[in-house]
């Protein structure tokens, strides 16, 4: 029940675009079509799944205070928690490697589609804020991080989708040439965020 | 004519080719700390540090990094600075580095700092390259500064966290808009900041 909670909480009410404003840039940039949207959004998914499970095992076993015990006695003082941002983003620069390398073997068209967004995963601050909000909200077992990731992501992929769907709408009609683009898109955004909030009352 | 261009380097990321309204980068930590000044205008100091001190360094390797490997290289000594940052913050000002929370950690991933550093730092001398770290910094505090004190004086009618509309006024039936303290209505107002701007510099506007 507890993971399930959390699993929601992440989607909706959590919501890493809406709640948090992280990732915006890549959500502004890509969603001008639900294809490459979706494509991104499932690659943002797969990352925050991955990620967020393996930093979660280095904060448990490396960064936290006290977390080196399990080298010996000695080690029970020592806090490397100040790693934290370089560790936490070396992994992802890795595993954001290692995902471009699969996907460009296995799905060569889905890797023509996504472009140079793959590599730019890297430094969404979704999959960073991720990890960081993992870390300081002490989540306590590995399952629940691992959902906690798969959550995050999933709330991104409909975010950068409904955008998307919305913008392509938005391209038929009149906007004021001054808002044209990025402008309307800040105010659309603000408002989907209006609606995301009518969630925030679901107590879980 | 050297003279002139530095001094370009730092003007022109304010206004015209300002990294959030016009180069639409660094938003997503933009947003989130802009509910009261004081946390906007450090986070604006600390992106500023960072791009300009990160900006400096690629710029004096430029010439010895592989570009395949670039990526990695700048994410590592950005994080550095970031750390360097983040240590400081935790020693003279704990409780805003708690209310900062994660953001401070997320100036490794904001795109203000990966961008210059690709698009200038990259090809330019050192010195320009820490002038345009300044330069975007201070472009990113503006909007920064601009959308905290809006949002601070309408939602909870203070400035700095002490009172400014005086207590007449709400005798009078004012009330604080709460709505401007929620997430929605900062993208709302960098909406209208671009809204603005577009409308004075036509040469900004999308087709």
């Amino acid at each position: 029940m507890e993971s399930l909670n959390l699993f929601i909480k992440s989607i909706f009410i959590d919501n890493m675009i809406f709640a948090y404003f992280l990732g915006m840039c890549s959500f502004l940039a890509v969603s001008k079509t639900v294809k490459t949207s979706a494509g991104l959004g499932l690659a943002v998914i797969f990352v925050l799944f991955v990620t967020v499970p393996v930093n979660f095992l280095l904060n448990e076993y490396i960064l936290k205070p006290g977390a080196l015990s399990w080298l010996g006695e000695g080690f029970k003082d020592v806090d490397l928690s100040f790693l934290s941002f370089i560790m936490f983003i070396a992994v992802i620069a890795a595993i954001v490697q290692l995902v471009e390398m699969i996907v460009e073997r296995f799905a060569p068209a889905l890797y023509g589609q996504l472009g140079i967004f793959l590599p730019l995963i890297a430094v969404n601050c979704a999959i960073m804020g991720a990890s960081l909000f993992m870390q300081s909200r002490g989540i306590p077992s590995l399952g629940e991080a691992t959902i906690f990731g798969l959550g995050s992501g999933i709330g991104w992929f409909i975010a950068i989708v409904l955008m998307a769907a919305i913008r392509e709408k938005i391209t038929y009609s009149h906007v004021p040439a001054p808002l044209k683009g990025v402008g309307i898109a800040f105010i659309t955004c603000g408002l989907m965020a209006i609606a995301f909030m009518s969630f925030m009352g679901i107590k879980l | 004519m050297a003279q002139n261009n530095n001094l370009e380097l730092i003007t022109k990321p304010l206004n015209l080719n300002n990294p959030v309204t016009a180069q639409i980068l660094g938003i997503c930590s933009a947003l989130a700390v802009t509910v009261q000044l004081e946390p906007a205008i450090v986070m604006a100091i600390s992106v500023t540090v960072v791009t300009a001190l990160s900006n400096f360094v690629i710029s004096l390797l430029r010439n010895t990094i592989p570009s395949r490997i670039r990526i990695i290289v700048q994410l590592m000594i950005v994080s550095l600075m970031v750390i360097l940052v983040d240590q400081v913050l935790k020693a003279y000002m704990y409780q805003l580095d708690k209310q900062l929370s994660v953001y401070v950690g997320l100036i490794i991933t904001n795109c203000i700092v990966m961008g210059r550093l690709e698009a200038f730092a990259l090809g330019n001398k050192p010195l320009p390259a820490l002038l345009d770290g300044i330069g975007n910094g201070a472009g990113y505090g503006v909007i920064l500064v601009i959308v905290a004190f809006i949002r601070e004086l309408f939602g909870s009618g203070k400035l700095f966290g002490c009172q400014v509309i005086p207590d007449c006024f709400y005798n009078l039936g004012y009330e604080n808009c709460g709505f401007m303290l929620n997430p929605p209505m900062a993208l709302i107002l960098i909406g209208m900041i671009i809204w603005i701007q577009r409308s004075k510099y036509k040469e900004l506007q999308e087709k």
